[in-house]
């Protein structure tokens, strides 16, 4: 069982999703104001308890490293000497990497590590980039014979791979998004146009311009449209360095907007969370998304 | 054989009084929070700013591979004092974490990590470290040799709640 719950972390580290519980994903760019003619960025990207610690796994990127096997985690061989079964290698995330006129970049000098995955990015345009891992998925869990279960997958396979006989049958349909937004020279408005789907950030602040002292400004869209009452979690670096977490806690008005005093300059890691239930005739029953992004905080 | 020895010597070396002692109660606080972890808590004497002795450390230590020994650093000053010399689990300190609720010890003044005081000034320290949570640490001042009943109580104010020592003669 325990083996399972090891999985079953991997597997939320890979998808991204149901981060309000224990390991958050995160990136951390070693800058996001830059002056220069073509400066770089380095980003850490990191699944862990402690925000901006390194400590658990690396957040898996495809086109950065080669995929984390854990040291040891070989399976042994069985009697017979054929190899054990493999445990299932869940797919790496994916990485978009958006120049100020919206055109892509590849992450440069990937590697995976045991805690991190680290990669560099060279900021040949002037303006702001963003980096941002997006995922989409379905979870489900019921009880069979008194048995809690859990399934992902698709919606079309739903209906053939759960049991007609599931009870307490609760279908997730979950979003999520991690952006880091980094500026060369003067801030652009390009990359942060909204998708218009899942939960996202539509800063009035831009997100390259924040200084302890003014207030941010930021609406928060779900689908494209403001999203009120959205829950809001602000953490500051260094978190080792202090004995309270000093979490800062907001909920979007009805406009879907809210207004951010920072404590202190720094790097801050902001998740935002809505969850509500799906009234249609679909199986789902739930909606969850969540978005995230890494903030620079600059000293006034 | 030292579990059925044991109570034969104190029974041997007590005066046949009612055994002085000391008796602490830990309050580990309910919190509203998203994700709660039962917190990590060491309690230690130390005497003169120096460490003395271990009472008990709560940990996960039920978690396969020893993992749960990842997170002791976590209570700094105690692993700084004392937790980074030692071998886990420690006989009769290592403990499983606890609940939220009010938690009473007892240790006899004749237990070894009292008898290794000397007489005067010496404190009882608790730290709490939360997984996803915060830290603290609480100190109660108290007096050796147990010449009288004494009390000393403190309160957290995050991480722990009410934390009370009686000394007993």
């Amino acid at each position: 069982m325990k083996t399972f719950t090891k999985l079953g972390l991997l597997t939320l580290a890979a998808c991204l999703s149901f981060s309000a519980h224990a390991h958050r994903a995160w990136m951390l760019p070693s800058a996001t104001v830059l002056s220069g003619d073509a400066p770089w960025v380095t980003v850490d990207a990191a699944v862990s308890n402690d925000i901006f610690y390194f400590e658990h796994f690396p957040l898996q990127i495809e086109g950065v490293g080669q995929p984390f096997v854990r040291p040891g985690a070989q399976p042994p061989a069985t009697a017979e000497g054929k190899p054990a079964p493999q445990p299932m290698q869940r797919p790496r995330a994916n990485l978009q990497i958006q120049r100020p006129d919206g055109s892509l970049a590849q992450p440069q000098f990937g590697n995976t590590g045991r805690y991190r995955s680290t990669f560099d990015v060279e900021l040949d345009q002037k303006g702001t980039w963003k980096l941002a891992i997006a995922n989409q998925g379905l979870f489900a869990s019921y009880e069979l014979d008194g048995e809690r279960q859990r399934w992902s997958g698709k919606l079309e396979d739903l209906s053939t791979e759960i049991p007609a006989k599931a009870d307490k049958l609760q279908v997730t349909q979950s979003s999520s998004r991690m952006e880091v937004f980094v500026t060369s020279g003067a801030p652009t408005e390009q990359v942060l146009k909204p998708a218009g789907k899942g939960l996202e950030l539509a800063p009035v602040t831009h997100p390259n311009d924040l200084v302890h002292g003014e207030a941010a400004r930021f609406v928060f869209l779900l689908d494209g449209k403001p999203a009120a009452n959205v829950k809001v979690k602000l953490i500051r670096e260094g978190i080792r360095y202090r004995d309270n977490l000093d979490e800062i806690e907001l909920t979007t008005n009805d406009q879907g907007e809210l207004s951010v005093d920072w404590p202190q300059a720094g790097m801050y890691w902001m998740e935002a969370v809505s969850s509500m239930p799906v009234k249609d005739d679909s199986p789902v029953t739930q909606r969850r998304d969540s978005y995230t992004a890494t903030l620079e905080v600059m000293a006034p | 054989m030292r579990k059925l020895l044991l109570p034969l010597v104190l029974v041997a070396a007590s005066p046949l009084l009612p055994a002085a002692q000391l008796e602490i109660e830990v309050e580990i606080p309910q919190l509203a929070v998203a994700e709660y972890h039962r917190p990590y808590v060491a309690l230690w004497l130390e005497q003169n700013g120096q460490y003395v002795a271990n009472l008990n450390v709560w940990y996960d230590i039920k978690m396969k591979d020893s993992e749960g020994e990842k997170w002791l650093k976590d209570m700094r000053q105690w692993w700084r004092r004392s937790g980074r010399t030692l071998e886990f689990p420690v006989d009769g300190v290592s403990a499983a974490t606890r609940a939220p609720g009010v938690h009473t010890l007892s240790y006899s003044a004749s237990d070894a990590a009292l008898q290794n005081l000397q007489a005067g000034e010496f404190q009882l320290l608790v730290e709490a470290a939360r997984e996803v949570g915060g830290r603290e640490l609480l100190r109660i001042p108290l007096q050796w040799p147990i010449s009288q009943q004494q009390t000393g109580e403190t309160r957290g104010s995050h991480e722990l709640g009410r934390v009370a020592a009686t000394l007993t003669p």
